[in-house]
């Protein structure tokens, strides 16, 4: 491997690590408050990648990428309120149960609606350009997914540290009775976090589909499992841990892929999540629980 | 400590046992003795480290300095390691240099039967399950013969004694009764009946009569007394009824704040400075 | 006590449900040509009723949400499908790299003994290299809590078909071309389509049921209702987990092995996740904790899938009026939510964890019409509606 490919590889993994990260903090924040592994956001991805087709099939891309983004909080907003809601006072297992059949009906019904071949994924001009820095040539995309993911955080983490509705998040990631008991209007904060969740995923996904050109009802699947692995990395409930994460597995997929190992990089994904989990169960950035008895 | 309980056998004992969750110290150096046929009860307000003791010594909870013997062997050790080591705010750090940590099923085997403050019966399940199950861990056949179900002997011999013990705490009538559905004092008696189910030696009961009015809890002194001679047990108990605990107790251990301050019989610890002190000092 | 009949008429209606039963199968078996789809139908469903009953001892009966069933069908498929194949076909199924000559002696070995052994055998080994497996994966894995168990045994089950499909093990699994020629279900005569199937779902399920009655499965139960007080009480938590997955893992490879010889070709892409959530809404509708609630969930749930609603996947044209809705993948969407409806408002599914009882049967239609509705208890797996 040339210094030159070896760059090339570096630049793909980071743009793919990014589009993970992104994802990956809808599953963090999710967990952190209703300590769910949200199924579902995997296919809200799969299904922005599809609203983005039909955006674009109409609209010029400036206007279609704040539509997709609206459109796919909407069905955020939906999931929850059909499938989450009605569950709180419900034993963890049906919670999760729920979650992997919402993911189930999101599938089936994009397989419906838009068939199961796959739909080539719109071109957005600007972001294909070329660049060109010496040998290594890449497009747009693959430099701005790294530099919006980190923006994107950084004001995330703004958001939660300084503002009242991000205190109120930390407070029911901390301890869920106690901020029920003080006032803290839970649902609303759990509105809130699928909204962040879901727009990070649509960002993620217009980032993640456009440069793999195509979509289909299955194309959530795999990400989504690697995105909540990433999340567990770096700790689930920390959206810094999250980001970790993504980068990481986006990076080490990359470099499998290019020496040959592409049936494994699956794989190596949940074999990384084992090895996580037995060694370090709490994640990189993650705080020790004790059990009450 | 006087001459005839020198020449008891001693059940159980703890040695500078210490407890600490990060910067908090839950028990602080409990040296406690615990001899044959004795009720010994473990006192103290509330949040003093009563149930983390018993936690301990039943293996929920690694101790992080001190030992734990059971009937001379030990069955927990520790010192502090790792993070701890700086965290420990004890001065012994390096007196208990093995590291021995027994899981609770193990520590079941050695006979120490207990119950939970907060009840956690087998709630979906039968009055007579709840007991039965407690069989399991003297069963003696392999999944195999068990699965074939050819060990027919051993299954009729665990019913038997399961109905008998319900009979004893006055629950056969009751046995498929779903346990959720039995009323706060008669769940309390299951727990003891699946306990004793276990065939222990040595008791630990936390709280066994929260929640329950003065006539329950004398009916309870009662049957404390009669399982004790019944089953020739060894009780340890944690209780906030002080009718119940100086009624029944031969010794009693009061601690504050995870420490020891007095220990003694029923008599000397009504007298006791530093109990009364501990008890009416904290401000509600 | 519950009200029940007595010992002896259980067992003489359970006999004579059995002996109806056989006849029926053996009867179908006769009419395939008239009855080919509900046979097919009738196959799947019962090979999926082993895999969904064993998903419920996990996740029923221990408490273990598992995600892994699909990977460990995928190992019974393989092995059973493997070890059965005609020795003459293998140079045709393993036309790109051939065969591993050890594997293939040992299988020009095996063609001796007369084929419903080889099966049985095939069917076995598949089993018990997946239990090694589960024994396997279970150490790191089982001292995990509830979701993130699910999400790490889901992560294993990919690993496994990564590795079945990867280059590495060409001359083994035949990598990316799946395995073909697997020999379907044939007592000799033409006969066993359904008997086979059938015969070995009855004794693995039978012996889940004594497993679960047996002291064993109340250690389990234990585990599943408080894990602090089962352990408080003797009972070892990581040895019952572990004899719980590893004997699940068993029938759920018997189950694949029996899918393998359903589909008579299979490759790795057929043990997807997807499948893995099939099974588990088999387990759903019919009850968590219910082994009959599995079973009825099974057929019931295959019977639709493949034939009943088959209508809402071809488009309807009623007087001239094109019927809206109804194409290719509608039936799946209905389907779904269904299985959310039932998710959401009916959690028990069909039966709750109650079990299937002759006395309950025969009684039941009198009790439809004057039962009041009971108060129920916590609803969910915690639910303790006991009829």
């Amino acid at each position: 491997m040339t210094f030159t490919t070896f760059i090339q590889h570096c630049l793909t993994g980071i743009s793919l690590g990014g589009a993970y990260a992104l994802i990956a903090i809808g599953y963090t924040m999710v967990y952190g408050i209703l300590l769910l592994i949200n199924f579902a956001h995997a296919d809200i991805f799969m299904m922005a990648g599809y609203f983005m087709i039909f955006a674009m099939s109409s609209l010029p891309w400036f206007i279609s990428i704040p539509v997709v983004i609206i459109v796919t909080i909407a069905l955020g907003l939906a999931v929850e309120g059909a499938a989450y809601r009605p569950l709180r006072m419900a034993p963890r297992m049906s919670i999760m149960i729920s979650a992997i059949g919402m993911s189930y009906l999101l599938q089936n019904l994009a397989i419906y609606l838009f068939s199961a071949l796959p739909r080539a994924y719109p071109t957005i001009e600007p972001l294909k350009q070329n660049f060109k820095i010496g040998e290594v040539s890449a497009s747009l995309v693959t430099f701005l997914t790294p530099v919006l993911t980190i923006v994107l955080v950084v004001l995330l983490m703004q958001l939660i540290k300084r503002t009242k509705i991000g205190m109120a998040m930390r407070a029911v990631s901390r301890d869920y009775d106690t901020s029920k008991l003080m006032g803290i209007k839970i649902n609303r904060v759990i509105r809130f976090t699928f909204i962040i969740g879901s727009a990070l995923a649509a960002i993620g996904s217009i980032l993640y589909f456009t440069d793999r050109m195509s979509v289909t009802p299955f194309s959530g699947l795999m990400p989504g499992l690697k995105c909540f692995v990433a999340a567990v990395l770096g700790g689930i409930g920390s959206i810094p841990g999250a980001v970790i994460g993504g980068f990481f597995i986006g990076i080490s997929e990359t470099f499998l892929i290019a020496f040959g190992y592409s049936t494994f990089s699956d794989a190596f994904t949940f074999l990384l999540l084992i090895v996580i989990l037995v060694i370090r169960p709490t994640g990189l950035l993650g705080e020790t629980i004790t059990e009450k008895v | 400590m006087n001459k005839q309980e020198a020449n008891r056998k001693i059940v159980l004992q703890t040695e500078d046992l210490t407890m600490q969750f990060g910067g908090v110290v839950a028990v602080d150096h409990l040296t406690a003795s615990v001899y044959e046929g004795e009720i010994v009860a473990l006192i103290g307000p509330n949040g003093a480290g009563k149930t983390t003791a018993f936690n301990v010594i039943t293996g929920v909870y690694t101790p992080t300095n001190g030992r734990v013997r059971l009937f001379g062997d030990v069955i927990a050790e520790n010192k502090p390691r790792g993070k701890m080591k700086e965290l420990y705010k004890g001065e012994d750090a390096d007196a208990y240099s093995n590291r021995i940590v027994l899981k609770p099923h193990q520590i079941t085997k050695l006979r120490v039967a207990r119950t939970f403050q907060n009840i956690r019966l087998f709630k979906a399940l039968s009055v007579f399950e709840n007991v039965l199950i407690a069989h399991h861990t003297n069963l003696k056949a392999g999944v195999l013969r068990a699965a074939f179900h050819l060990n027919g002997h051993e299954e009729k011999m665990m019913a038997e004694r399961s109905m008998e013990l319900l009979r004893i705490v006055g629950l056969d009538h009751l046995a498929d009764e779903i346990s959720n559905n039995l009323p706060y004092g008669m769940q309390r008696r299951l727990e003891i009946a699946r306990a004793l189910a276990t065939e222990p030696k040595l008791l630990l009961l936390d709280e066994p009569a929260a929640g329950m009015n003065p006539q329950e809890t004398l009916d309870l002194m009662d049957f404390i007394g009669e399982i004790k001679d019944q089953f020739k047990l060894t009780i340890f108990m944690i209780e906030h009824h002080m009718n119940l605990v100086m009624g029944i107790s031969d010794r009693i251990y009061v601690i504050d704040f995870g420490k020891q301050i007095a220990v003694g019989t029923p008599a000397e610890i009504q007298n006791n400075e530093a109990v009364i002190n501990a008890y009416l000092g904290v401000a509600e | 006590m519950k009200k029940d009949f007595s010992k002896a008429t259980r067992l003489i209606l359970s006999l004579m449900a059995m002996v109806g039963i056989f006849f029926l199968l053996f009867w179908l078996e006769g009419q395939k040509s008239q009855y080919g789809m509900l046979i097919s139908v009738m196959q799947k469903g019962v090979i999926l009723s082993i895999a969904a009953v064993s998903m419920n001892l996990l996740t029923g009966f221990t408490g273990l949400f598992s995600l892994g069933q699909a990977g460990f069908m995928a190992i019974g498929a393989y092995v059973t499908g493997i070890l059965t194949i005609p020795v003459d076909r293998v140079d045709s199924v393993y036309y790109v790299n051939g065969m591993s000559e050890g594997l293939k002696s040992f299988k020009e070995t095996l063609a001796v003994l007369p084929s419903p052994v080889l099966v049985a055998l095939a069917l076995i080994a598949g089993g018990l290299v997946a239990a090694i497996f589960a024994g396997l994966v279970g150490i790191p894995v089982l001292r995990l809590k509830s979701d993130y168990l699910a999400i790490a045994t889901l992560g294993f089950a990919e690993i496994i078909r990564a590795v079945i499909a990867s280059p590495q093990l060409d001359k083994i699994t035949n990598g990316s071309y799946g395995i073909k020629a697997i020999p379907g279900f044939d007592l000799g005569n033409g006969r066993g389509m359904l008997l086979i199937p059938f015969g070995v779902a009855f004794l693995c399920i039978g012996l889940i049921v004594l497993l679960i009655k047996s002291s064993y499965g109340r250690a389990f139960k234990a585990i599943r209702e408080d894990d602090i007080a089962a352990e408080a009480m003797g009972i070892g938590l990581f040895k019952h987990k572990q004899l719980s997955f590893i004997i699940s893992s068993f029938f759920t490879a018997i189950s694949g092995g029996l899918l393998a010889m359903f589909m008579r070709s299979i490759e790795s892409r057929a043990f997807q996740i997807i499948l893995t959530y099939d099974i588990l809404l088999i387990v759903v509708i019919g009850g968590i904790g219910s082994i009959t609630g599995s079973v009825v969930g099974a057929f019931l749930v295959t019977f639709a899938k493949e034939w009943w609603l088959r209508f809402f996947d071809t488009p309807l044209t009623i007087n001239g009026v094109q019927i809206p809705l109804l194409r290719q993948g509608f039936r799946m969407v209905v389907f779904s939510v269904l299985l959310m409806a039932i998710v959401l408002f009916y959690r028990k599914g069909l039966l709750g964890n109650t079990e299937f009882s002759w006395y309950g049967f025969l009684t039941w239609p009198s009790r439809f019409f004057k039962r009041k509705k009971p108060v129920s208890a916590t609803p969910g797996e915690g639910g303790a509606g006991d009829e």
